[in-house]
């Protein structure tokens, strides 16, 4: 039947699922319903968010190995004094390369690569909210990277570090084209972000299953909640931001001119009062991981979850407010010095309390010691480090000393591996089995597990002493002589001792997806809904969409899953529910797999890359955005959910 | 292998749409518009930034604005707001003939406030390279431009999507619903940005 024919069947002849139609007839019609259109077209076509969630892992994966390569580069250049491995411009060029790489290309994106692929499995929900801007969403974030990464194999790579503070970024000092490929890349991710974003946002206050509601949230849902609007707020803030520098060096305009009264300061302003925000985008998600894993392994529920999730709401808000404490070397007035340091280290507050709950809830249960629980234990360690050395440099006094220097680069390496990429390794560890059907090996997972943990301490905690010792960050060489030496040379063995460990933890990776154990459907025996599906999960998620009776369901399901029936089968549709309560509200159709997104990529990415050389291109440019756009909007076919009006 | 069902609630009677929050695309259009809204602030934060640079607002020699066409745009704006709700009415009461009719006369609005923002940007006293000023009332204006093209196209889209039989659908009500939102929120966003462009630098002289 096509849709059309469909479309004219009474409302009851249409197949739904319930009693009569469940098992492997219903998987059957359902598999078909939800599969991707076949060939290449129909991979580029994909909106699944768990091809979707998986491609921008994947990648932000590669492009965390390119970045990880520069810094093995860097750290070689500093193994010694006086080295000449690589030129001063070069180096310009790498440091710049990795700090964008990580921050833009890596770290925000495999955190919302995570939560795009987990969140509407942990809600119980068969696809996200406007999947094809999820899509739109990934395609664009892929030709932002290539962008960066190309003029980097090309030589015009930008040398003007990750937050290009102008003048140097600007027109009179960023000479050629430089600074607005990074500009535009910040532009490219953005948009992909905010997309994404927007998405799960949608997802989360519309389609939890029957009963989730927002007090049983999983906490890592909460985590998203929370990121996602902070993505809403903050990346706008950014991409002003690099739309008035690409102006300043296209059309002329003075924003950040001060012989024209603009200031420089104002980019100082508007990057960091996204750049704050964004290291709590990084880490608010890995929170969530963490609280998972930790629940999990502990076999208990998390110890005062309404705390938990409050320190996830304050930290939110709190992080809109520090972002001055990135320009203190710039000079302030007095009370803005106070007011910054105060809400600087105010931000402490509900991170400790998160710490302090996880401790309890590990106290309280039966921990295992397995791989994933073993980075959560090295997460608390370093974090409480790297977060100890945060409150000493919110002092100004000190910042001032510190500003600058290795002190403030061993600071966010500990709070941003120990605090984000120590529960993302972790966190892959545990939902591996779900995506991929098999178990990483424990074994190698626990080399590379204390590898990893023992290496980074090797390689950054001597960090801090160079710089005390006075040892500026984002300098090619030093001079011999200044106590300097050995501090480097234990900060670049360190360096090679975590690369080896990434790779063996990614050699685990690629190994188990053939030889790994196979998985059952709740192989840690978890309490969340992502394990009430197969591993790995089914086009359409889940069946019969679960109900949901209390924050750990699988856990208190006994026998058997409560679910509601009545969805159609034979088109794409998702269960609305209402925002605070989850009760069952609408059934709305969820679109259909479309290579729209894809061009509408194709035709935007034109726009921009050709809008770094010419102000015209936006203009020009935009005609194919609109129509590519227009195609993706339009409705293919007559709808098929035109049943009477039931209000 | 996985828990078995038990079945409890039958939600095949649900209604298949809904207005306002209770459906998807509400929230979609909330979530753009307060990523919108958030770049208007920053943007109307940079104006005050690059305001406290100066003695005094237009900078001299430089005269502020002419308030002609601005004024005329505003007025232009807050008229359209009654088609606009006539349409919002129409959209929400299944009156699909009505929202047929109505729908040219806001794509014909919008043509009316190009040709009027097009005399704005003539009259802004300044160019966006004279001087920092000048660059940030030019991109207020540009910002606001984009806002009104891209609403614009989404109108024409929808009128013309509107006159097919998928128009019959009550989904492409609730788009028209919020489609109509959208545009409330466009000329909403203007006001203030009226006032810093054309008032704010008599009021600072």
């Amino acid at each position: 039947m096509t849709p059309a024919e469909r479309a004219k069947q009474p409302p009851a002849k249409v197949p739904r699922d319930g009693p009569k139609l469940t098992g492997p007839k219903l998987e059957e019609k359902l598999a078909e319903t939800w599969s991707n259109p076949p060939g290449f077209i129909g991979w580029l076509a994909s909106v699944d968010h768990k091809d979707i969630g998986r491609r921008y892992i994947i990648t932000a994966l590669v492009f965390l190995a390119l970045a990880g390569a520069l810094a093995i580069v860097m750290r070689l250049q500093l193994s010694k004094p006086d080295n000449d491995l690589v030129g001063a411009a070069r180096y310009n060029e790498i440091f710049t390369m990795h700090g964008t790489t990580m921050m833009f290309l890596f770290a925000v994106p495999v955190m919302q690569g995570m939560q795009i692929y987990l969140t509407p499995l942990m809600i119980g929900t068969r696809s996200n909210a406007f999947p094809r801007l999820n899509a739109f969403s990934y395609w664009t974030y892929l030709a932002g990277g290539c962008l960066l990464w190309v003029a980097f194999v090309l030589n015009i790579a930008p040398d003007i570090g990750w937050f290009a503070y102008p003048p140097l970024s600007g027109p009179q000092f960023g000479v050629g084209k430089r600074p607005d490929i990074w500009a535009q890349m910040v532009t490219f991710t953005e948009i992909a972000a905010l997309a994404a974003a927007v998405s799960l946002t949608a997802t989360i206050l519309k389609q939890r299953a029957p009963g989730m509601s927002l007090a049983r949230m999983p906490i890592f849902v909460w985590a998203t909640l929370v990121t996602s609007l902070m993505v809403i707020f903050s990346m706008p803030s950014v991409a002003l931001a690099s739309s008035l520098l690409l102006s300043d060096r296209l059309v002329g305009t003075h924003f950040y001119n001060p012989a024209e009264n603009g200031d420089a300061l104002l980019w100082q302003h508007l990057f960091w009062f996204f750049g704050h925000p964004e290291v709590y985008i990084i880490f608010l998600p890995a929170t969530g991981f963490v609280s998972e894993i930790v629940a999990t392994f502990s076999r208990r529920t998390i110890v005062m979850y309404p705390i938990v999730v409050m320190s996830l709401v304050a930290t939110g808000i709190l992080a809109f407010g520090l972002w001055v404490h990135h320009m203190f070397a710039t000079g302030l007035p007095r009370i803005g010095y106070s007011f910054y340091t105060a809400a600087s280290m105010s931000v402490s507050i509900p991170t400790g309390l998160q710490i302090f709950c996880w401790i309890a809830t590990l106290w309280e249960g039966r921990p295992r010691l397995q791989v994933p629980l073993l980075y959560v234990i090295g997460f608390i360690f370093t974090f409480v480090i790297g977060g100890l050395t945060g409150v000493i440099i919110a002092a100004v006094p000190l910042d001032l000393q510190l500003h600058d220097t290795y002190f403030i680069v061993a600071h966010f390496h500990y709070v941003l591996i120990g605090g984000a990429v120590f529960p993302l390794l972790g966190a892959i560890t545990y939902w591996y089995p779900k995506a991929t059907g098999r178990m990483m090996s424990e074994g190698l997972g626990k080399i590379s597990f204390w590898m990893i943990f023992l290496g980074f301490q090797l390689a950054f905690f001597p960090m801090h002493i160079a710089g005390v010792n006075g040892m500026p960050r984002r300098v090619y060489t030093y001079p011999a002589g200044m106590g300097l030496e050995l501090p480097n040379l234990l900060s670049s063995i360190g360096s090679m001792v975590v690369a080896l460990a990434v790779l063996l933890f990614v050699i685990n990776m690629v190994v188990s997806l053939r030889a790994g154990r196979n998985a059952a459907p709740n192989p840690w025996n978890a309490p969340s809904l992502e394990w009430a599906t197969p591993c790995p999960p089914p086009k359409y998620n889940f069946p019969h969409i679960p109900i949901v009776e209390s924050r750990s369901p699988l856990w208190d399901a006994g026998e058997k899953l409560p679910v509601v029936h009545g969805l159609r089968v034979e088109d794409r549709e998702l269960l609305l529910t209402t925002v605070m309560s989850a009760k069952p509200d609408l059934r709305e159709p969820s679109a259909e797999p479309s290579i729209w997104p894809f061009i509408a990529t194709l035709a935007t990415t034109v726009m921009f890359v050709s809008s770094i050389f010419s102000p015209w291109a936006v203009v020009i440019g935009a005609v194919p955005v609109v129509i590519a756009l227009t195609a993706w909007f339009w409705p293919k076919s007559p709808e098929p959910e035109r049943e009477p009006v039931i209000s | 292998v996985s828990l078995q069902p038990s079945f409890i609630e039958d939600v095949s009677e649900l209604p298949t749409h809904a207005f306002s929050y209770r459906s998807l695309t509400w929230w979609g259009i909330i979530g753009f518009m307060v990523i919108e809204g958030a770049a208007f602030a920053l943007a109307i934060a940079a104006y005050f930034f690059l305001m406290s640079q100066e003695q005094e607002w237009a900078p001299r020699p430089w005269e502020p604005p002419g308030l002609l066409a601005g004024t005329l745009f505003t007025l232009v704006m807050l008229l359209s707001e009654i088609p606009n709700t006539m349409i919002k009415k129409a959209a929400e009461t299944y009156d699909i003939a009505m929202v047929r009719k109505l729908l040219p006369w806001i794509v014909g609005i919008g043509l009316l406030l190009f040709v009027i923002r097009g005399f704005e940007f003539n009259s802004l006293n300044v160019l966006w390279y004279d001087n920092a000023y000048g660059s940030i009332i030019w991109a207020l204006l540009f910002l606001h431009t984009t806002h009104v093209a891209t609403d614009w196209g989404d109108t024409v889209v929808l009128w013309r999507l509107m006159r097919t039989p998928h128009g019959a659908d009550p989904r492409r009500l609730v788009d028209t619903d919020e489609n109509a939102l959208y545009w409330r929120f466009v000329w909403l966003a203007w006001l203030p940005i009226y006032v810093l462009i054309y008032w704010v630098p008599r009021l600072f002289r």
